[in-house]
């Protein structure tokens, strides 16, 4: 009787699984003929172009993330303030990942089958890392306004990936060169062991040890979330190191400066732009100051990044948060480029990514045959009175 | 021999604060056999509270200590009420239900509170004022161990001190250990069941709290997210110890702080989890009921 029940049972499961899968096949299908009315009639006016804008909206990165959703509300509305692209109104629709690469996979699904074309997004390198095979297969084009790992553009493998932020490599170069111009010798390379923080750290270790006199004593990985870093932070003074540099985001680092300032260790401390963010002077507090990171440069002296502030301030009354120029000027070029291919068709808007210049936040850009934008680089700033400051 | 020094001095900090939330853990076992999964954030929310009220005396000029001393007497009390509350609501209910009902009733628990507290305060990271001052004296020692840690160890200590007199002397302390021996029988020779196991969350709950404030005033940040590790780590120092056993949870708690600040030191950072983690297999494989367990056949 029992083993009659179950196979009763295991058949009702067989069939209702069948039942799901070809439910989600119907969907998928309906979901390419949506794409397809879409790309094929450019000239109705009645569908919207919709641009797709994916990162961490909600959680502890958040503040990465919404300046996106501003930039590309405020490009928008400009853009359709001025007739849309195309004749077609444009309008964003938001995706949250909170830069969980797990639920970054589920914001790209969501992507592909509401039919969406072009995405802004996504925020950090590990969440965007996992999403790029969902859009790739999609024929989705994604431009991302901070996902700095470098392999993203240079591994070739996603010639539907693009960013307006020079990756990572350049900004350990940079970080190095830094080091070596203040004249500190024994670094202590510190990461977080995420993508994006090893990435940056491993960089760094290998651009130390091509350079003649100075040497990393000490290269180690942090457990993000950890009680605390007081062990790191012996080790760091054990090695006798002149400087740390770190990798990684913002909450790690106030934590180990907290700590080696605690221990009265007053060595420099360099880290990267996930360091470069208000919050980390609000939550480290005074022992922000002085801290080294690298950024994206300082575009304020450009008409478009001070009209896109000045479009900030008036809609939602603050400034605007990290990487706001870059997502800004990510969107202009996502749908400018749309507006030159004349639609939304794969080849031709990535075609015109590569081959057509346009004035944007950071100058003016195109992208080189590996996705990245030409002409935009980094800087190294300071902490100084509770502010960073851009050392010259 | 001062990095040795150092390293233990850390793992002992470390250890400490694992022992104040791991004996919530062990105490809620040792009564009901459950494992509370929401305790991680009773001392996030002890952290929060602190937070609050330090605020507030900060605004009204408050001096240092008593900054310190008031916050954690007002996480306590709403730590407390916060144990309280849960178990009336997430567990008495289901006292009756199969095991696997309240364990599932506290992981939910866990996410509630994490959730409601990102919504009522926020998602980023929030600094923490120093409220453990610095002492003068320390200066000498200061690369050694800092005021903040010796605070820490300190009432820890005393913590622990005083629930071991309470346990044993009280009266209350003796219904407990006769709940925990035999629910049925204590109920038949007039124990309040009921009451002993609201004031175990509430002791559990309190005892989180401290740690909660202490930890965030030593690393100077928290947010709604820090629960879950401290309390994953505090609940495999319980383990390690003996889960249901009291002094099980203080040395099982020093044990795997010590082990991670010296993996941390002498091996690698890289390396804390896998080595915290290695020592529960091996400690697991070799004595199933942990450190100072006590052997008993369990039905899971």
């Amino acid at each position: 009787m029992r083993v009659k029940l179950s196979l009763i049972a295991l058949c009702l499961v067989m069939v209702a699984m069948l039942a799901a899968c070809g439910g989600e096949e119907e969907k998928a299908e309906k979901a390419d003929q949506k794409a397809d009315v879409e790309t094929g009639e450019i000239a109705a006016p009645a569908t919207p172009l919709v641009l797709g804008v994916a990162g961490a909206h909600s959680g502890d990165l958040a503040s990465y993330g919404l300046p996106s959703v501003n930039a590309a509300k405020l490009v928008v509305k400009k853009i359709n303030a001025a007739g849309g692209i195309n004749g077609a109104m444009v309008e964003v629709v938001a995706q949250d990942d909170q830069c969980k690469p797990e639920l970054a996979t589920n914001a790209a699904t969501k992507m592909l089958s509401d039919g969406v074309k072009i995405v802004l997004g996504h925020i950090c390198s590990g969440a965007t890392k996992a999403a790029l095979p969902i859009y790739l297969d999609g024929k989705i084009v994604l431009m991302s306004p901070s996902a700095t790992n470098p392999p993203l553009t240079q591994s070739g493998e996603y010639p539907n990936f693009f960013r307006t932020i020079a990756p990572d490599d350049a900004q350990a170069a940079l970080e190095v060169a830094f080091v070596k111009s203040l004249g500190l010798k024994k670094i202590a390379v510190i990461h977080d062991k995420g993508d994006y923080g090893k990435g940056f750290a491993s960089f760094c270790q290998q651009f130390i040890e091509a350079e003649e006199g100075v040497e990393v004593v000490l290269f180690e990985g942090v457990t993000p979330g950890a009680v605390d870093y007081s062990a790191v932070v012996q080790k760091i003074k054990s090695a006798e190191a002149d400087a740390v540099i770190f990798g990684g985001y913002h909450p790690e680092a106030s934590k180990i400066v907290t700590g080696l300032r605690k221990k009265d260790i007053n060595i420099p401390f360099l880290s990267d732009d996930g360091v470069k963010d208000d919050t980390f002077i609000k939550v480290a507090g005074k022992y922000a100051d002085g801290v080294y990171a690298t950024g994206p440069m300082d575009f304020s002296s450009n008409p478009i990044y001070q009209e896109a502030v000045a479009a900030h301030k008036a809609e939602f009354g603050s400034d605007p948060g990290p990487f706001f120029p870059e997502a800004y000027s990510a969107a202009l070029a996502l749908l400018k480029a749309v507006e030159y291919a004349g639609s939304t068709d794969y080849d031709k808007v990535i075609d015109a990514l590569h081959t057509q210049y346009v004035d944007t936040a950071v100058g003016k850009i195109r992208f080189d045959a590996k996705g990245d934008a030409e002409g935009v680089g980094f800087a190294i700033y300071q902490v100084k009175d509770g502010k960073y400051m851009e050392v010259k | 021999m001062e990095y040795f020094l150092e390293l233990f001095m850390g793992g002992l900090t470390r250890g400490s604060i694992y022992a104040l939330i791991a004996l919530g853990y062990t105490m809620v076992y040792g009564i009901i056999e459950l494992i509370n999964f929401a305790h991680g954030e009773i001392y996030m929310i002890g952290a929060f509270t602190g937070l609050i009220v330090a605020g507030l005396l900060t605004m009204y000029g408050f001096p240092g200590v008593s900054i310190l001393a008031i916050a954690i007497v007002c996480a306590v009390i709403w730590s407390a009420a916060y144990g309280y509350t849960i178990e009336k609501v997430a567990y008495k209910p289901l006292r009756g239900a199969p095991r696997l009902s309240p364990l599932i009733s506290a992981i939910g628990m866990s996410i509630f509170l994490q959730n409601y507290v990102m919504l009522a305060q926020t998602s980023d990271f929030l600094p923490f004022p120093e409220l453990i001052p610095e002492f003068a004296f320390m200066d000498k020692m200061g690369s050694i161990i800092s005021s903040a840690e010796l605070v820490i160890i300190l009432a820890t200590t005393a913590s622990c001190v005083g629930l071991t007199l309470f346990i044993k002397f009280t009266k209350l302390g003796k219904a407990m250990r006769a709940t925990a021996q035999n629910r049925k029988m204590a109920m038949l020779v007039g124990i309040n069941v009921d009451m002993v196991i609201s004031a175990t969350f509430v002791i559990g709950s309190s005892l989180a709290a401290v740690g909660g404030v202490l930890i965030a005033s030593h690393i100077g940040q928290i947010n709604y997210y820090i629960g879950f590790i401290a309390g994953i780590k505090a609940f495999t120092a319980a383990v390690l110890g003996g889960i249901g056993s009291i002094p099980g949870a203080m040395l099982g708690a020093l044990v795997l702080g010590l082990t991670e600040a010296f993996a941390t030191g002498y091996v690698s950072s890289d390396y804390e989890d896998v080595f915290a983690f290695l020592l529960l297999v091996l400690i697991l494989i070799f004595r199933p009921s942990g450190i100072m367990g006590r052997e008993k056949t369990q039905k899971v």
